[in-house]
């Protein structure tokens, strides 16, 4: 009966961040795969020393930087980046954690022992200078930047898919498909995961924002994207040293980091209220 | 004489508990050394109050806790704690069907999966067949073929009971054991699901052990009874012995208790229990009923009673139950 | 006559949903008398407990009051202030809980939280206060209250804890109990002894129960008198004996008959159960005219459309269908 009365609150809440989130993203990712069309100009090879550190005009609407590029077209296509460091390291990270963190959960004893020591052990080490170790030894690249990041961030998922089969395994219908035969990987994927699913994307979704920080964060240390294409965070090393001259050399690149990553939590935050089981079983 | 379908011989299953470190780490004797059998058609009713190990025996019974000792007999085949059972010839012989119809149903599967897949992994792969047998054993709990693609929450109490009775039965298996399949429904639906069990019983030739505390389930569903108190069966026997001949003080302190506003059971009040029940993990020495029991003597603290012969078929473990009644 | 303890006249309880009003309790009446004890019986959802806590002021968002008078002892208290409702609470009119443990205080001991009613509404001193409570656990016999006295709630079994809940409910010597599924949490056994208990405080101290379960037999047992509600309103209401002999609403008889009883099948032998068909409305779908014909045998044209007005039965009984008389 409470019920009745929270959710229309819910829904709104759901509701404003979920459409918001949502198209951040969106624009995020229409720039990324439409960048050969909405581009004004090639990101790397239009480069054009008369033009050099302009500041916006209609010509170039994020102004240009010290070699003459368009920063705008720069940014569009360091989207691509940007966004695929996210999204590829996020799939890595939530495969290897949920199927640590079902398997942990459900099998319990010795593996859930080891799984746990692993995930406290990488909730420890700060995941960005582990991801930095793996950098300094694969080299840079993107490559290995999805490595990287892929490879360090999974304790969270990994986590809540844990603690998501500990409260669904006494339940009774993951005790009949014991019953009715079911192996124990069946029961895992065809009757737990699809019940946790929702909190999971919700953590995929925030620590996509995570990865693309961090994706800045490596770039701007020169261990990430190598010059000469774009991504926005070596889009930020390159401008560190005129950021009081051309000022929009950082500021376009750092805006386009901070709508997506704040869109992308949005999204999160509008999912987790939208999954939330409570409303959807209300929905019924 | 049929083959039991299932028996039991001193089945035992015990949980160690608390820590090492704090306090020490005790035996919860959950289930302790039960013996007994169900026949192929017969219903077997198991009766007993929270703590007496029912649940646990529930899920010993369907494979799902390893026995700590004893043995256990399922269709012919031996299963004892050392070598789990052929789960897949367990689920085409022994099913269940749980207490609580919302939490036994995964909400993310429809009618049609929840009976489909069962069948196709256990071979049946012919699409028409599996269609076949989803309606036909939807038909046979009472569902519409059109609502085999329903999520269960859009179906109330009664009707999700129905689908777990459809799961547990769709194997065609030859026990079922029903754990407090009514006591989780609305009054008015329980005769429903109560009269359903009964004519699938018949139906499908089914043998059920019946969990409840509900006595008037009880007597009115089983050929046999068994109550249990603190992980052991303190009485057996056919239902009408149980019922209006009980020899255990506490099968007498159970139906004493029920609420008898037509005053036409055969036991007096005078026979209710005292006190709280025990817990298993500290039961009391000799019987374990002894604290609450209105025959308490010496011997009663001294030595668990035999579980003696009352009656052909009928045994109760008291000292006096030759004089009780 | 003499003017009855607690009057409820034409009680409407409004229950707020998503942008629509729904009516939980529609048209409830009842009366209880002094030292009397009255049953109001009926399924989850029908409205009976939170009847009760309206009785008791303790009607929360989205639920509120929409209509009725509830008179306690000649005076009107559905509109007092929310501080002489605390006063009237625990001294005249006091509450006990389906489930004691969310009702205790964790973190007190069990014996100071019986003390406290008589520091709070009698102005005892706390060392005077404690050694009452110390009698208030002996009361309601639990075995050595000056060891008990300083258990916190979760020392002891449930049962206990509704031993506990009972004395502090008694303490002052309300003048009504209300009772809200007070033994559905506990075992049979253990149920048969709290009701007894209850039954023989409130007689020797005169209270008056309001007993609220969904288990006729139980309430029959205990209460004189007995009302039914089925989604939000009294069908039937009638002396306890008279309910089971003569029950006058196709719902009751419904219920009567649907209910397996103990000793019945071996009088008769095993007869099928009678059922009540379909399912309980849920409140946004309550049918219109009498709420129960989709389910009832007897329905008519009339039943779908007319809401049927209480027609007297003998001893001040009530029922409201078309069909009688």
């Amino acid at each position: 009966m409470s019920l009745a009365l929270k959710l229309p609150r819910l829904r709104l809440k759901g509701g404003t961040s979920l459409w918001v989130g949502g198209g951040l993203v969106a624009i995020a990712i229409s720039s990324a795969i439409l960048a050969p069309w909405i581009a004004l100009t090639d990101p790397v090879l239009d480069a054009n020393l008369m033009n050099a550190e302009l500041p916006p005009s209609w010509e170039f609407p994020f102004g240009t930087d010290a070699q003459g590029r368009d920063i705008y077209s720069r940014i569009v296509w360091g989207a691509r980046v940007s966004l695929s460091v996210g999204i590829i390291s996020q799939i890595c990270n939530s495969l290897i954690g949920v199927t640590l963190g079902l398997t942990a959960g459900y099998w319990g004893g010795w593996w859930d022992d080891l799984v746990s020591g692993l995930t406290n052990l990488m909730l420890a080490i700060p995941s960005l200078v582990f991801a930095l170790a793996i950098m300094a030894i694969l080299g840079p690249g993107l490559v290995s930047l999805v490595i990287a990041l892929g490879l360090t961030s999974w304790s969270y998922s990994c986590r809540i898919a844990r603690a998501q089969v500990l409260s669904l395994k006494s339940q009774g219908y993951i005790q009949a498909a014991r019953i009715l035969g079911y192996g124990d990987l069946r029961i895992m994927f065809t009757q737990i995961l699809p019940n946790i699913l929702g909190p999971l994307i919700v953590i995929a979704t925030l620590g996509m924002g995570g990865a693309i920080l961090a994706e800045a964060a490596l770039s701007f240390l020169g261990l990430g994207i190598r010059p000469p294409f774009p991504s926005w965070g070596s889009m930020l090393s390159e401008a560190r040293d005129q950021i009081t001259t051309a000022p929009w050399l950082s500021v376009f690149p750092g805006l386009a980091i901070f709508f997506t990553v704040l869109g992308l939590n949005l999204l999160g935050d509008g999912l987790r209220d939208y999954l939330d089981p409570q409303s959807t079983t209300r929905r019924g | 004489m049929a083959e039991p379908l299932l028996s039991l011989d001193d089945l035992a299953v015990h949980f160690k508990v608390g820590n090492a470190l704090a306090g020490g780490i005790k035996t919860l004797k959950a289930v302790d050394g039960v013996t007994l059998d169900v026949k192929p058609g017969e219903c077997l009713g198991l009766v007993g109050e929270s703590g007496c190990g029912k649940s646990t025996l529930a899920l010993a019974i369907m494979g799902l806790l390893p026995p700590t000792r004893g043995a256990m007999n399922v269709d012919g085949q031996q299963i004892s704690g050392a070598t789990p059972p052929d789960r897949m010839k367990m689920a085409r012989t022994v099913q269940m069907v749980f207490q609580d119809p919302y939490a036994s149903l995964n909400p993310r599967q429809t009618v049609r999966r929840t009976l489909a897949d069962p069948l196709r992994l256990h071979g049946i792969t012919d699409k028409a067949e599996v269609e076949a047998r989803v309606i036909d054993m939807m038909a046979k709990v009472g569902l519409r073929p059109e609502q085999a693609d329903r999520y269960p929450h859009e179906f109330s109490g009664g009707q999700r009971q129905r689908i777990g009775i459809a799961r547990a039965l769709i194997l065609k298996p030859k026990l079922v054991l029903c754990d407090e399949p009514v006591s989780a429904l609305d009054v008015s639906i329980r005769a429903q699901i109560i009269n359903l069990l009964l004519e699938l019983k018949d139906e499908m030739g089914l043998a059920y052990i019946m969990i409840s505390h509900d006595l008037g389930v009880v007597e009115h569903v089983s050929d046999r009874v068994a109550v249990m108190y603190l992980g052991r069966i303190v009485e057996q026997g056919g239902w009408q012995e149980i019922f209006e001949n009980p020899r255990h003080p506490y099968t007498r302190a159970l139906i004493a208790a029920i609420p008898d506003p037509f005053h036409r059971a055969a036991i007096s009040a005078d026979a209710k229990a005292r006190g709280e029940i025990a817990s298993a993990l500290n039961p009391p020495s000799g019987c374990h009923f002894n604290p609450r029991c209105p025959l308490k003597a010496d011997i009663c603290t001294a030595e668990y009673p035999a579980f003696g012969e009352v009656s052909p078929g009928h045994r109760a473990a008291c000292h006096f139950r030759d004089r009780v009644g | 006559m003499t003017t009855p303890l607690l009057k409820v006249e034409n009680l409407r309880i409004a229950l707020a949903g998503d942008g629509v009003t729904y009516d939980a309790v529609e048209n409830v009446s009842f009366e209880i008398g002094r030292g009397e004890a009255f049953g109001l019986v009926g399924e989850s959802g029908c409205g009976k407990s939170i009847t009760a806590l309206s009785v008791m002021g303790l009607l929360r968002r989205p639920l509120s009051l929409a209509g009725g008078r509830i008179i306690l002892d000649g005076k009107e208290i559905q509109n007092v202030s929310a501080a002489e409702m605390r006063r009237l609470r625990g001294k005249r009119i006091a509450m006990i809980f389906q489930e004691p443990m969310t009702a205790l205080n964790p973190l007190s001991p069990v014996g100071r939280q019986i003390a406290e009613m008589f520091v709070l509404h009698e102005g005892a001193n706390w060392n005077e206060a404690m050694d009452r409570a110390e009698d208030a656990l002996r009361q309601v016999r639990v075995p050595s209250p000056e060891r008990r006295i300083k258990d916190y709630p979760h020392q002891l079994s449930g049962g206990m804890r509704q031993r506990v809940m009972i004395a502090i409910a008694l303490a002052c010597g309300p003048d009504l109990l209300v009772a809200d599924e007070p033994t559905t949490a506990l075992d049979v056994t253990v149920q048969a002894e709290i009701i007894d208990l209850m039954a023989e405080l409130c007689a020797a101290k005169g209270t008056a129960v309001l007993m609220i379960s969904h288990d006729l037999g139980l309430v029959a047992n205990m209460c004189q008198r007995v009302a039914v509600m089925y989604a939000g309103r009294i069908v039937e209401s009638q002396v306890a004996d008279a309910i089971f002999a003569t029950p006058t609403h196709p719902y009751t008889q419904g219920l009567i008959d649907s209910l397996p009883r103990l000793g019945e099948r071996a009088r008769r032998g095993r007869q099928k159960l009678s059922e009540i068909s379909g399912v309980v409305p849920s409140i946004a779908n309550y049918p219109a005219g009498c709420r129960f014909n989709p389910r009832c045998p007897a329905v008519t044209d009339v039943c779908r459309t007319i809401v049927p007005e209480a027609t007297p039965l003998p001893a001040d009984g009530v029922v409201r269908c078309h069909h009688h008389g």
